[in-house]
């Protein structure tokens, strides 16, 4: 039940990144309030810095990197489930190593 | 001030920061040859690159010559099976017009495999004797070119090892260096950002098209450069990735937008388009972080900087591979890999100007011949496939003016 820090890339971002590994339990700070992470997580994975309402866009670095695909709370963790490009379709491999697409 | 690099001086004026020896095969029919003869030799700076295609292409064939004629390589060695479409006296003469001993081995012609093994080791020997006798001179900050790719990347890359990168390319191209950086659909989505950089408005417009050129080809393809080891690393989109990736950029200026194969005349900061022209032909336009590699060098590159995230543990032949890790945790697992550490920043061990600095400090340490990690491990990879490219209009090189 560690504490662990985030990084803010650039003011106006409304995600942070984790700077380390984290476990299930685990507390991060956000804007003076701690939440205890429901899920472990890797380092560079993101958090929502505060509540993200559906359709707008994810600002890291000071630029849109794609939008929410549904309402996301302020500490949840932004990835496939959550967000998707305005670009590209993102694939991954699932559990059985197939290639497909993110978003189907 | 910096004290100077010593370059090995070439006939045409150009100065290496490595003495190579190239062995290149021309079709992979003649791969094996080339490798026999390469392998007794390969840790005295004798290197193999090759084609594997048979039927000709003018991208590859502008890729082998750029590469046989880079400042690394001071003689190169042809093989050839006989029958495969390259053009092999034509390479042949570009190597020897640029005032580097060749020599050309058609494995048909020559008694076959045991043979051309025999002849071409017997030919090493006396290259790398020669070779030997290169002079070194003093080489000024205006001759060294870097570029720069990321392989492997994680949601660190884009936060250490590429802002990292981007602070040493500013303080190199300021100490008036050639500093490239490449891969036009990494920048899908960070276009606009990018071209406010350009030296003139024309060359603003042509940055743009060649990162909606890359977006119109990966939506034909159906596949962005993210890879599923990307999204395990914490990255969700292919624009997320481009402003990671943008960042090693640094914040120059923009001089011009080259092809592979161009070498910048005057130092600067330039943009390299791997993305080929036209309709969608050959599949993707690289295959793997080695092709990006492969044609910084033919933009005359004498060190890559690689960052890395998830760790990728790839050299190359001809031109040093520098690895910049991102990631704290792969440092931990991948040191001997590793060149440097700026995933120390997430762990409050170092600033980013620090990393900048220590990463200006290296490639000025492996001009002057210490090796990278990569190099002392003996990795030597390469590859090379088939592309189609238009030259580059005026409007790319505004400088030139």
């Amino acid at each position: 039940m560690k504490p662990v820090n985030t990084v803010l890339l650039a003011s106006g971002d409304n995600v942070v990144v984790l700077a380390a590994s984290a476990a299930a339990g685990d507390r991060v700070r956000l804007s003076g309030r701690e939440l205890a992470l429901p899920e472990p997580l890797g380092l560079g994975h993101k958090l929502a810095a505060h509540n993200i309402p559906d359709g707008e866009k994810i600002i890291k670095y000071g630029a849109p990197i794609g939008s929410a695909t549904r309402a996301i709370s302020a500490g949840e963790h932004v990835h496939l489930h959550n967000m998707q490009s305005d670009y590209l379709p993102t694939y991954t491999l699932d559990a059985e190593h197939q290639f497909h697409s993110a978003k189907s | 001030m910096t004290p100077p690099i010593h370059g090995y001086l070439r006939n045409d004026g150009r100065k290496g920061i490595r003495n190579n020896v190239v062995i290149a095969y021309l079709v992979e029919c003649a791969h094996h040859v080339a490798r026999e003869i390469q392998l007794p030799y390969r840790d005295r700076g004798v290197h193999l690159i090759g084609f594997s295609g048979c039927y000709p292409n003018e991208y590859s064939f502008r890729m082998m010559q750029a590469l046989c004629t880079h400042s690394n390589v001071g003689t190169v060695l042809l093989v050839s099976l006989g029958c495969e479409g390259f053009d092999r006296k034509g390479l042949l003469s570009t190597i020897r017009e640029s005032g580097r001993p060749a020599e050309l081995l058609v494995i048909q012609d020559n008694r076959g495999t045991r043979a051309t093994i025999a002849d071409g080791r017997e030919w090493v020997e006396r290259a790398l004797a020669s070779l030997a006798e290169t002079p070194r001179v003093p080489m000024p900050m205006e001759e060294l070119v870097l570029g720069t790719v990321c392989g492997g990347s994680d949601g660190t890359s884009g936060i250490t090892a590429n802002p990292g990168i981007g602070r040493a390319f500013d303080r190199m191209v300021q100490s008036g260096a050639t500093c490239i950086f490449e891969e036009t659909g990494e920048l899908i989505g960070c276009e606009h950002i990018m071209a406010a950089r350009a030296a003139t408005p024309e060359l603003a417009r042509e940055l743009k098209a060649s990162v909606a050129k890359a977006a119109r080809y990966y939506a034909t393809l159906g596949h962005g450069s993210f890879a599923p080891g990307n999204a395990d690393g914490g990255l969700t989109t292919q624009e997320e990735k481009s402003m990671g990736a943008y960042s090693k950029s640094g914040s120059s200026p923009i001089s011009g937008l080259i092809k592979p194969g161009d070498v910048p005349r005057a130092g600067g900061l330039y943009l390299l388009d791997v993305v080929p022209d036209g309709e969608v032909r050959f599949g993707f336009p690289n295959i793997n972080d080695n092709a990006e590699i492969a044609e910084l060098m033919a933009c005359g590159a004498h060190i890559t900087l690689f960052s890395t995230g998830r760790g990728s543990v790839v050299g190359s032949a001809i031109a040093p591979v520098l690895k910049v890790c991102a990631n704290p945790e792969t440092y931990r697992r991948l040191t001997g890999d590793m060149d440097i550490d700026a995933g120390r920043i997430l762990e409050g061990r170092a600033t980013l100007d620090e990393v900048g600095d220590e990463i200006c400090e290296r490639i000025l340490a492996v001009a002057g011949g210490e090796l990278t990690a990569s190099e002392s491990l003996g990795h030597q990879e390469f590859v090379l496939g088939y592309k189609s490219f238009e030259p580059v209009g005026p409007a790319c090189h505004p400088t030139y003016q």
